[in-house]
């Protein structure tokens, strides 16, 4: 191996190349300054972001959309503590993420040097590894430990924090020797992700299948992270066991499917709470019974059998008991089942299941997902404009949401028929999500087309990122539902306080939306009536050299249902009002 | 037979863990993070100086251990990690005292030959004593050596093996 010196940082940006890094979202400053030379000379496209956080989710979003692990850069200090909020988001949704942060010269760690931060101190809980490297030797070895710990096991956030010192050419300390780190460098004992589930739990997993009389596929984001969706598809269809799919799992198994039954959880439709709630199996694929899916955990599912197959062994009966609990990765473990299923011989051995089948589609006619229209005059119903968007966009259309009601109703009004095309922030539910997250997408995808659907709350926290996407070129659209409140907090006060507005009103004056996004240098529309849905729709689908913000100007007083209230079972999961009278 | 104290609701977790900076705050990081409560701590290097061991002795009663465990594996500098539960194990921990001596050197004195303790240091009416035992013995003798008096108390958290004859 060829050995010349070079220095920390140039070590730095050619270790990221060698990662098979094509972008990265950042924002220099001090602490970096020197890593952001050599950027220059790199074959790695730099995407110059407005605020840190936009990074972060930047890098998100293009992780959740291509599958390879998104990298973000930035300095020392606030920068670092303002992509916290990313990291963390990354850490609950698994996402694979590098964020590489400056520090102050190693030598002034904790004198409280300028723009100081216990980086690595404050990430510990949001990240899946942090390093400081201290040495500029190890820049490569940290720099492959840290793609390796990011995209194998569960993936996540890694930090790798680097002091000033060891990447500035005018010091010494960052003198190296040159060498590309490869898996044997790694120093990592205590690292051993396991992929292949354990074959006599995959037997009993397969027995207790065959001989379930209810039984659904529960399939979370693990399947989407285990690039699983054949694999399950291929089960699902082999066994004929019907498949709900959660907020993080949206698309990885396909909404027009006849045996999906969508969303379940607070929001989920009622056949999907309702089939969990009564099945006497409940096969959780890299799900993890997150308390908006489980509602009151006393009462959830309380007939039900659990296999759960998870790539974290502590998922594994952290909040339910299972009956058979198998640590492997999705893919590698449904295959398995596919072919115990076949020893057992084949889907034809299993208990007959007509009566359960029955019971499932009479849920569906019954308690189908319904809103009343808009009346002549009133503001749009923001369920029939995310149903626009579904109809005239293709189904492969990439769809990122902030936190919120809207995000709710993307959910549930979208039809995701491909995986990879549903983009949101689950498990941390972070606000301003959607933009920065679809310019991420974007950038990782570029032929694809990105649609942020987001609400006025969200959008006034990130929408500056706008600006980069002009800037940088990576045109997205964005929905935005403007009903003038925090919408998903309003609906709580009207339901459970009373009808107390307390600090939700946001403003019905300010901003205007359609100003701000043209000086952002977008494509801006208005939309008040819903004739004008399809053609503003229409138009932004045309526009393709910058960004376009669509402002739908919805009507506040709608709320989303079936919703679990909070502390409910549920089997109390309340349906749109009109639906009422049809619950027995 | 051994000579541990049945409680169930201590539960030993003997670490092993990369020698590095920072190590400890992500362990402990982790118990506060997770509401996991730590009765008991002991850190120290092993025989190899790139690992050291921490055991903890923790409280099972609102948390499975089985949790605790899985949750401290997933962390990277964790290499390998043994349950121990009392009824198998052989736990130690020292104790450094110092208690006043009063008008009752004799009674005083009766004690810590009983107990096969040692004296560290004797001043003007103040003596410290050593300690090694199972925790449970350790305080016995502290509440032995109350009534005399406590100036200083230190003990050091348990360390703990598994025993040899089960």
């Amino acid at each position: 191996m060829t050995s010349k010196p070079i220095n920390g940082g140039e070590a730095l940006v050619r270790s990221l190349e060698l990662e098979g890094v094509d972008v990265m979202f950042g924002l220099p400053g001090g602490a970096i300054l020197p890593v952001y030379d050599p950027i220059i000379d790199s074959s790695i496209r730099h995407v110059l972001v407005r605020h840190e956080q936009g990074a972060g989710h930047m890098a998100q979003g293009y992780a959740h959309a291509t599958g390879r692990p998104g990298v973000a850069m930035v300095t020392s200090g606030p920068a670092a503590t303002n992509i916290v909020t990313p990291l963390l988001d990354a850490h609950m949704d698994s996402v694979p993420m590098v964020c590489i942060t400056g520090q102050v010269p190693y030598g002034a760690i904790g004198t409280d040097a300028f723009q100081e931060a216990d980086t690595t101190g404050i990430t510990m809980a949001a990240t899946k590894h942090n390093f400081l490297v201290s040495e500029a030797q190890d820049i490569p070895r940290i720099i492959h430990e840290a793609f390796h710990i990011a995209t194998t096991g569960r993936p996540g956030p890694v930090l790798v924090d680097i002091p000033k010192d060891i990447v500035d050419p005018t010091n010494p300390r960052s003198a190296i020797d040159w060498y590309e780190a490869t898996d044997a460098d790694m120093d990592l004992p205590g690292y051993k992700p396991i992929k292949d589930g354990d074959p006599a739990l995959i037997r009993e997993a397969v027995e207790l299948i065959r001989d379930a009389e209810r039984p659904i596929l529960y399939v979370g984001g693990g399947i989407l992270k285990a690039r699983a969706a054949e694999a399950l598809r291929a089960f699902a269809e082999m066994t004929q066991i019907p498949v709900v799919t959660t907020l993080m799992a949206r698309g990885a198994f396909p909404d027009r499917h006849e045996l999906c039954l969508g969303m379940p959880g607070m929001h989920g439709n009622y056949t999907a709470v309702m089939a969990m709630q009564e099945s006497d199996l409940l096969i959780s694929l890299g799900a993890r019974f997150d308390d908006r899916v489980t509602g009151k955990l006393d009462g959830f599912a309380p007939t039900a059998k659990i296999v759960h197959v998870d790539i974290d062994p502590a998922e594994l009966g952290k909040v339910r008991q299972y009956n058979v609990g198998i640590q492997g990765d999705c893919r590698v473990v449904i295959e398995g089942m596919l072919e115990a299923m076949g020893e057992l011989g084949g889907a034809g051995v299993q208990t007959d299941r007509t009566a359960w089948r029955s019971t499932v589609s009479g849920w569906q006619e019954k308690f189908p997902m319904t809103y009343e229209q808009s009346e002549p005059g009133d503001k749009l119903k923001p369920q029939f404009c995310i149903e626009q968007l579904r109809d005239l966009n293709p189904a492969d259309t990439i769809v990122c949401s902030g936190v919120g009601q809207h995000q709710m109703y993307a959910s549930q009004y979208w039809k995701f028929d491909h995986p990879y095309t549903w983009i949101n922030s689950g498990g941390l539910g972070t606000m301003g999500f959607s933009i920065p997250a679809a310019i991420g997408a974007k950038a990782g995808m570029p032929d694809s087309r990105v649609w942020a659907i987001d609400g006025d709350g969200c959008f006034q926290m990130t929408a500056q990122e706008l600006v980069t996407a002009t800037v940088e070129d990576i045109p997205i659209k964005v929905a935005l539902l403007n009903n003038s409140y925090l919408g998903m907090v309003r609906q709580w006060q009207e339901m459970f306080y009373d009808e107390r507005f307390s600090e939700v009103h946001l403003s019905d004056r300010v901003p205007d939306f359609v100003k701000w996004s043209e000086a952002m240098g977008c494509e801006a529309i208005r939309v008040e009536s819903p004739e004008e849905v399809a053609p503003a729709i229409e138009r932004a689908n045309e526009i393709n050299d910058r960004s376009v913000v669509v402002e739908f100007v919805t009507d506040a007083r709608e709320n989303v249902f079936p919703m679990v209230a909070a502390g409910k079972t549920n089997s109390e999961v309340l349906v749109h009002p009109s639906q009422q009278d049809l619950l027995s | 037979m051994n000579d541990s104290t049945p409680n169930q609701r201590w539960h030993t977790i003997v670490t092993t863990v990369e020698n590095k900076p920072g190590v400890l705050a992500r362990v402990s990081g982790l118990f506060s993070r997770r509401n996991y409560n730590i009765h008991s701590l002991a850190v120290a290097p092993t025989d190899d100086e790139r690992f050291s061991r921490i055991t903890f002795t923790v409280d099972v009663e609102g948390t499975p251990l089985d949790q605790v465990v899985k949750q401290l594996n997933k962390l990277i500098n964790v290499v390998d990690i043994q349950e121990l539960n009392p009824a198998d194990s052989v736990e130690r921990e020292l104790m450094l005292i110092t208690v006043h001596i009063g008008d009752r050197r004799k009674e005083l004195m009766e004690i810590v030959d009983d107990y096969r303790a040692y004296v560290l240091s004797e001043g003007d009416d103040r003596i410290m004593l050593s300690w090694s035992a199972r925790p449970a013995r350790l305080d016995e003798l502290e509440e032995r050596l109350r009534p005399f008096g406590i100036v200083e108390l230190q003990r050091t958290g348990r360390v703990a093996l598994p025993s040899l004859d089960n």
